[in-house]
């Protein structure tokens, strides 16, 4: 304690477990977790792995899983409740709810991994570039940074989809885009911490290049924790998606998105709530899998908090 | 009062870049912006060429700028185009209502929050403490929308307490005015009582291991009044920085739940003209959000300076 001011990483989006520092120890006592409660954590870990495996296999199987037209109705069965013919009933156009869950779940993929795989790439080298050179680049680069965070996220997302319109490749770009910013903090913190370490010094001393410095010492320590903040984005990219599906705005009706179910479900809350509950527990439990895991790797790789 | 002085020149530079940001937005768009402004419908040659003389669309960028920059900061932030009203004039129609949710939310996620934290920290590792920890993390997971329908069906559907939709003035009838407050602010403030919770514990875990701690425990002062006196005061620091960017995630949030709720407030005004490609309207929205932003972390930075007796005295003590 005595740092009078710490500096959360802001918000991507809205703030996600990965920016709250929190190791889940007895403070009191150091070093002495259970191992009970870590092999318990252990379970909890895989159910989730095992979650997003299920959720990335829907979404890359989609079109071969013996599953019903997403956008087939039958409006006699419209609003059913799960059954042997409808496994998570149907909506008020007579969907079939899994189909529909299952195609959803490759929109939700899309996005959050095409928007993850940009911001990273590009927010973790500028990062890391940053935070490795300091001086006249470093600081530029962290105004730019503050003043494009300094727009609410989703405030800005709208801003930008009004202008250039909405689909599939252009909302995952414009995502990925404003991701930007918070991975170029999350690297160049971390650069900043690698980049103090004996071995870097070693190097140095070794006479190695600056160029050999980055990319041989410096990024495979970077690389980890970047990618396990990267989880955790998947999480706070597919709720955005979401928002912006159940606002209307995502991919175009009738294609199916998470969201999109969940806005149809709202119209029938009163007489058949579990359709708009089922795309919603959907949701929630790949984002609390993302953020899990997420939390989990990035205790293990953040270099702040390993013992040295 | 110096602190203040320090801090605006970096706050003007930030404005000023918020400001240039939103303005490239209508003046970087492909093709001709008064095409877009109008949309592909009413864009007729007379009207295009009224709306090019009406924002002198020929000028140099920089010279539209400062005159753009000139009439907002004067309160002009131009007229909607699809409506024909002064994006001002509706902007501040709806601001209240807004307001009123975010602060409602922030201030019901405030005292939920800083008790559960202030528990779980003192009895860290305790089962309270795991059941907040894990609480707070699975609420983190939900989004505000999902919570808001969840709530809608227990209270509105289920349980007929609140309504569903709908907005009552303050001035109207202040009982219906919170009754149809409660639930959008409440659904706002779940994700952001996680937040609050989780961050509280883990500083005040920190405080709680300093000697001064140990020496009011020795004292044998009462364990809520170290809680109360001792502990919470130099755990809030972080707290308030936080609760100024999440006033950010919350006006995001208050997008979505003034659409679900049927609100009148800025949130839904911004969804209504990006589904009308009101350009104009949006750059307008844009601009008062971000400035907003700024400016309530700005003074979250200037609160904070007061209430940290190291920075008040300008002794930054073991910074590095």
């Amino acid at each position: 304690m005595g740092e009078p001011r710490l500096e959360p990483d802001p918000p991507l989006i809205e703030v996600g477990p990965a920016e709250l520092d929190d190791d889940g120890l007895d403070p009191l006592r150091p070093g002495t977790a259970p191992p009970a409660r870590r092999r318990r954590q252990g379970v909890l870990f895989w159910l989730a792995v095992g979650w997003l495996g299920v959720v990335v296999f829907c979404a890359l199987f989609a079109d071969v899983l013996p599953v019903p037209d997403p956008n087939g109705q039958n409006i006699s069965d419209r609003l059913a409740t799960p059954s042997a013919d409808y496994p998570l009933g149907t909506d008020g156009l007579g969907r079939d709810s899994m189909a529909r869950l299952v195609h959803g779940a490759r929109v939700s993929l899309t996005v959050s991994l095409t928007a993850v795989v940009v911001g990273m790439s590009v927010g973790g080298t500028l990062g890391m570039v940053a935070g490795f050179t300091r001086g006249l680049f470093d600081t530029v680069l962290m105004s730019v940074i503050n003043i494009i965070l300094a727009f609410p996220g989703l405030v800005l997302l709208l801003v930008l989809l009004a202008y250039v319109g909405q689909s599939l490749s252009v909302i995952s770009l414009v995502i990925g885009f404003l991701s930007i910013p918070v991975y170029t903090r999350v690297a160049r913190a971390n650069t900043l911490a690698v980049a103090q370490r004996e071995f870097v010094l070693a190097a140095h001393t070794m006479g190695a290049t600056k160029l050999r410095l980055l990319f041989r010492e410096i990024a495979p320590n970077v690389v980890l924790p970047v990618m396990a903040f990267g989880l955790v984005a998947m999480g706070v990219i597919i709720v955005l998606e979401g928002t912006l599906a159940f606002l209307g705005l995502s991919v175009e009706a009738p294609a199916a998105t998470w969201g999109g179910m969940i806005a149809e479900g709202k119209r029938h809350l009163h007489s058949s709530p579990h359709v708009a509950l089922i795309p919603s527990a959907a949701m929630f439990l790949t984002v609390l899998s993302l953020n899990f895991a997420g939390d989990i790797l990035r205790r293990r790789f953040d270099v702040r908090e390993a013992n040295l | 009062m110096r602190a203040v002085l320090r801090r605006l020149p970096p706050l003007i530079a930030t404005l000023l870049a918020v400001s240039f940001l939103t303005f490239l937005l209508t003046s970087l768009l492909p093709g001709d912006p008064a095409e877009q402004i109008l949309g592909p419908q009413s864009a007729t040659p007379e009207r295009l060429a009224a709306v090019r003389a009406e924002l002198r669309l020929d000028d140099a960028l920089p010279v539209r700028y400062v005159r753009w920059l000139g009439d907002a900061a004067t309160g002009d932030l131009g007229r909607s185009y699809r409506t024909n009203q002064q994006v001002r004039d509706a902007i501040i129609e709806r601001l209240p209502v807004t307001v009123q949710i975010g602060g409602m939310a922030i201030g019901f996620a405030l005292l939920v929050a800083v008790p559960l934290g202030m528990i779980s920290a003192y009895r860290s590792g305790g089962p309270v403490d795991r059941v907040v920890t894990g609480g707070s993390f699975m609420l983190l997971s939900i989004p505000s929308f999902m919570m808001a329908l969840v709530l809608i069906l227990v209270f509105a559907v289920n349980l007929g307490w609140l309504p569903a939709t709908g907005w009552t003035r303050i001035s109207d009838d202040l009982g219906q005015n919170l009754r149809a407050a409660l639930l959008p602010a409440a659904s706002l403030a779940v994700g952001e009582l996680a937040v609050y919770t989780r961050l509280l514990r883990s500083d005040m875990i920190g405080t709680l291991q300093e000697d001064y701690i140990a020496l009011a425990r020795a004292k044998g002062m009462p364990t809520f009044w170290i809680l109360l006196r001792h502990a919470l005061r130099p755990s809030s620091f972080s707290l308030l920085t936080v609760v100024g960017l999440q006033v950010g995630a919350v006006m995001t949030g208050s997008v979505v739940i003034e659409t679900l709720f049927a609100l009148p407030g800025v949130g839904r005004l911004l969804v209504d003209s990006v589904y009308q490609r009101d350009l104009i309207m949006v750059q307008g929205i844009a601009l008062v959000v971000a400035v907003s932003y700024v400016l309530v972390n700005f003074i979250v930075d200037i609160v904070y300076s007061y209430l940290d007796p190291r920075i008040r005295h300008g002794r930054t003590a073991a910074r590095t």
